[in-house]
């Protein structure tokens, strides 16, 4: 039965291998069982270690065997994105100048799921350095969604959505820097949340927009996602933008989940979501019908800037990659050209070698964002109408508990489909940047299917630090529909 | 101060300072690595000061706390808000391509620094600003093809301090790095070791020449990365000769973009083009996103300035004032921290300070000097040395006798300086009664002398000088000449008379 085993919930699995139900080498097993046959069509993973795995899933096995208290995770296979440093296996953000790059220390995040006894079973593909939504951008793979291997999984982080999705792990991490684990998740029908910027450390996850990049968890139920949140979230005095837990504590996620919000108040913006796909459309008015019908309180909302958050998003972002980038060079580290002629050859060949295109793209749009002359026509203005965006959230939630809204203006798109048209694939992110841009946590969750049964995601942002709530508004719609339940058709 | 040359042409010595100063804490600016100078190439990096993928950096609080000090120390404004800005290039010494700096908040700005001369004169300089910044590594170009890169010293935290043009001499841009050198150990917040490379000189020199009633500005040129006293003054003066050579021989002036960059040839003595035009520089600053911004709270401030002590040049004015100092020995009192306060504790002490000036810039300073160590830590109290300078004021022992006292006094801590006197027969005898009782017996046995003496012909000094000896032979030194002196005079009065 090994099917049943991997739609158990993390919270189960864990419970059941703490108490000696189940062997945790046997979950870790099954899963590599099915990724050996699912693996293959899906190519979620850039890396997976199975000995590591099964070895550390047996030391959890005795240690529970022993009466030694476990950690949160006990034994639970999960997956992160690999762009989070580990000192085992490679640590590649999908991109060839880093391809054999094995960084010398764990991302704090690591160290907190290692600390949970989770069985990190690999990492998953991504868009070269996060950049992208569909994750056509990977330096090093291609990765399909699940539910129509002609698609793609959405981005950057599709390989963790097609792996949580496709039942080649319990959960995992992704990073978000305008969508990247709220988009791939509504695309591939599984839970994807961007915590508040601070909520989570970044030391370790490989930088792509610092002031926007935030970890979080892909997971099929929010139940699960509370869990990988208990386990993550906190202050890391490596990390000085991680908030100080004083000035806003962290909470027991999981363990309030299934208290309902009372009075909740929901906000739409209708000039906003007329752009989306009409069948999107309609499954977030039968998502919010179905908050309706639980007593929330409906109101509708203007949010004068949004408009204009992808223009601001793509200077800011691109502006810090530039910089976070310039890294990698080939003087100490990754890919090195060969017979360079000088130093200045070292840089600039190195660099056009193994930088794809996308990310070339980015790292000269943020140079000349930057640039003397162009900075406060660009980058500047671009930090102003973020401060625009913040305001018109903080206006918002003075009204409501949460915003709903879609998460992706259409459903899986096509492989090829928009990769030569930079300006359309940034659409894409039309509903997810703003949280970033206003540092507010987000989740998209299952909210139904179009006409090629392809899941929708429905969004919900919630003020700053609020990840409780937001999680819990969250399973009162979960608790009422069984959207997250389906799976795939390949691995039914 | 124009320089005559001939009536027809002076000129004006223009120059401005860009200083580089190691603070001294005990780590890194953003990372826990040990600050330290000459160990093993790449042993004092770990991956956030190596720039690796993911690495998040984390300030150094004390380092700010430091740079603050001296900007106030600088008479500098202290921005209640401050920020972090990544400055771009790329060198292969800077991991990350960009270097932690401050743009345009940085801690200090809209400063002065005074600076004095030997003539006891100070002159103001204005500073324009002081930020922190990370250090870069260092490139090594020992390995033939290859060049190699040493990131120990990636990371340290560097103040950078720019003054205004307002010095006109190499002589003067030296009394600044100097001064600055005595403030920064002062307040503790660098070792300012030159050779360690704890302080960097970059000048920028023009000069404004006016030749038959007209004024010229010279280009301008900066020269880099020079790290000794001696060669920022020469180097400037190098560049006055050579800017006025070049200006009479081209008639070239200072326009747009053609400031260059020199280099400073130690051996040869001369300063060597580097860069004929300055390049356009675009180091697309920005806001640090990994950093939070730095509140400077009143009460921190406060705390910070409560740590200053009294600055150097503010010292040596007061002992001069105060003390009765020579503006030179209290230059040479103040030139270290521990040497200026060992001093004032022992005036303190009850020693008079004139006495105690000599006794510390003379005896011990050379007695330290031979130990290759401060005279605090010579472990001879300032009570002591107070007590020795009241024993030479009373006329207890010698100026001699008190040197061969500070010599025993440091090898034996134990005993004060009366003890060591009288335990090496040191003191003087000053008891008028014996003394006549010597004088006598030295006038009685030599008779021709006397003579000598009361015929005030020429041989009347010498004669005097003779009998003076003899007493002092006869006390084997220990009398007080000044009180042998007076019996003598008395004595051989009434024989003339």
């Amino acid at each position: 039965m090994p099917n049943k085993l991997l739609n158990t919930g993390c919270k189960e699995l864990r419970d059941k291998i703490a108490s000696g139900q189940i062997k945790s080498i046997t979950a870790t097993q099954t899963v590599f069982d099915a990724i050996e046959k699912y693996e293959p069509a899906i190519g979620a993973y850039i890396s997976t270690f199975k000995e590591q795995a099964l070895a550390k899933a047996g030391e959890i096995d005795n240690k529970i065997a022993a009466g030694e208290p476990v950690g949160q995770l006990a034994g639970v296979p999960v997956a992160i994105k690999d762009n989070m440093c580990t000192t085992f296996g490679a640590t590649t953000c999908a991109s060839k100048i880093l391809e054999n790059f094995h960084a010398p220390y764990n991302a704090t995040v690591v160290e907190k799921l290692l600390t949970a006894d989770a069985v990190i079973i690999g990492k998953t593909n991504l868009d070269e350095f996060a950049m992208g939504s569909s994750t056509e951008n990977s330096g090093l793979k291609k990765t399909v969604n699940p539910w129509d291997t002609n698609r793609v999984p959405g981005g950057s982080s599709g390989g963790s959505a097609a792996a949580v999705a496709s039942r080649l792990c319990f959960a995992a991490l992704g990073s978000d820097t305008g969508g990247s684990i709220r988009q791939p998740a509504s695309l591939c029908g599984v839970v994807g949340l961007k915590p508040t910027y601070g909520r989570v450390s970044r030391f370790g996850l490989v930088a792509f927009g610092s002031s926007l990049d935030q970890i979080g968890p892909v997971t099929r139920t929010v139940a699960d996602s509370a869990l990988m949140m208990d386990v993550i979230a906190g202050h890391d005095p490596a990390d000085s933008t991680s908030v100080d837990e004083a000035a806003a504590p962290v909470c027991d996620y999981l363990e309030k989940i299934d208290e309902p919000v009372e009075k909740l108040k929901i906000a739409v913006v209708p000039q906003f979501n007329a752009g989306a796909d009409k069948q999107v459309q309609k499954s977030i008015a039968d998502a919010i019908d179905v908050y309706k019908k639980l007593g929330a309180d409906i109101i509708e909302i203007n949010m004068p800037h949004l408009d204009y958050a992808i223009a601001a998003y793509y200077i800011i972002a691109t502006a810090e990659a530039s910089s976070n980038l310039a890294r990698y060079d080939g003087v100490h580290y990754g890919h090195r050209t060969e017979n360079p002629k000088d130093y200045i050859e070292v840089y600039s060949k190195s660099r056009a070698e193994a930088f794809g295109k996308e990310v070339k793209r980015r790292i000269m749009l943020g140079t000349y964002a930057l640039s003397s002359g162009y900075y406060d026509a660009y980058y500047l203005k671009a930090l102003k109408v973020r401060n625009l965006i913040r305001g018109d959230f903080t206006d918002a939630f003075e009204k409501c508990d949460c915003i709903v809204m879609p998460v992706s203006p259409t459903t899986a798109f096509k492989i090829g489909e928009k990769i030569d048209d930079p300006l359309t694939m940034y659409l894409s992110d039309i509903y997810t940047i703003a949280a970033n841009l206003a540092g507010i946590p987000a989740i998209s969750i299952p909210c139904g299917f179009d006409n090629n049964n392809l899941p929708i995601g429905l969004q919900i942002l919630a003020p700053a630090f609020a990840e409780d709530k937001l999680l819990r508004i969250a399973r009162m719609y979960e608790n009422q529909t069984d959207w997250y339940k389906r799976k795939p058709p390949m691995i039914s | 101060m124009k320089t005559n040359m001939s009536n027809d042409l002076q000129y004006k010595v223009i120059v401005g300072l860009e200083i580089h100063v190691q603070l001294c804490t005990k780590t890194k600016m953003f990372c826990g690595c040990a600050v330290e100078f000459g160990a093993e190439p790449n042993s004092r990096v770990c991956p956030v000061c190596l720039g690796m993928p993911g690495v998040l950096p984390v300030m150094n609080k004390q380092a700010v706390e430091y740079a603050i000090m001296v900007a106030l120390a600088l008479n500098c404004e202290v921005p209640k808000f401050t920020k972090w800005d990544r400055k771009s290039y790329y060198y292969p010494d800077l991991p990350k391509n960009y270097q932690i700096s401050q743009y345009d908040l940085p801690l200090g700005s809209n400063g002065f620094i005074e600076i004095p001369f030997e003539s006891g004169d100070t002159k103001k300089i204005r500073i324009i600003r002081a930020h922190l910044e990370e250090d870069a590594g260092k490139n090594l170009h020992t390995a033939g093809n290859f060049s190699q890169v040493d990131l120990n010293r990636t990371g340290t935290p560097l103040l950078e301090i720019v003054t205004e043009p307002d010095m006109n001499s190499g002589a003067e841009a030296r009394a600044l790095a100097v001064e600055l050198q005595r403030m920064v150990r002062f307040l503790g917040v660098s070792v300012a070791d030159m050779q360690k490379g704890h302080m960097r000189f970059e000048p920028n020199i023009n000069l404004i020449v006016t030749k038959d009633g007209a004024e010229h500005k010279t280009p301008i040129v900066e020269v880099k990365n020079l790290n000794s006293f001696r060669a920022l003054e020469r180097s400037i003066d190098y560049e006055v000769q050579r800017q006025l050579d070049e200006f009479l021989d081209t008639g070239r002036t200072m326009e747009m973009g053609n400031k260059s960059t020199r280099g400073w040839d130690g051996e040869k003595e001369v300063t060597v083009l580097q860069r004929e035009k300055e390049e356009a520089h675009d180091y697309r600053y920005f806001p640090e996103p990994d950093l939070v911004p730095v509140e400077v709270t009143g009460k921190w401030l406060d705390d910070i300035r409560s740590q200053l002590c009294e600055l150097p040049i503010k010292k040596q004015i007061r002992f001069v004032t105060e003390y009765g100092l020579s503006d030179y020995d209290a230059g040479v009192l103040t030139a270290e921290r521990p040497t200026a306060e060992f001093f004032e504790l022992a005036v303190k002490a009850g020693g008079d300070p004139k006495r105690v000036c000599n006794l510390v810039t003379q005896d011990y300073q050379k007695l330290a000097n031979e130990k290759g160590c401060s005279i605090a830590d010579l472990g001879v109290s300032p009570e002591k040395i107070a007590q020795l300078a009241t024993m030479i004021t009373g006329g207890v022992v010698s100026a001699t006798a008190s040197s061969t006292i500070a010599a025993i006094s440091v090898a034996d801590l134990d005993k004060t300086p009366e003890e060591i006197a009288a335990k090496h027969n040191l003191i003087q005898k000053s008891d008028a009664g014996e003394l006549e009782q010597i004088v006598d017996q030295v006038l009685k046995e030599n008779a021709k002398a006397v003579e000598d003496v009361a015929s005030g012909s020429k041989k009347s000094n010498k004669a005097r000088g003779f009998l003076l000896g003899q007493v002092m032979q006869k006390t084997k030194g220990q009398a007080n000449p000044k009180v042998v002196s007076e019996i003598l005079d008395k004595k051989l009065k009434s024989f003339s008379s």
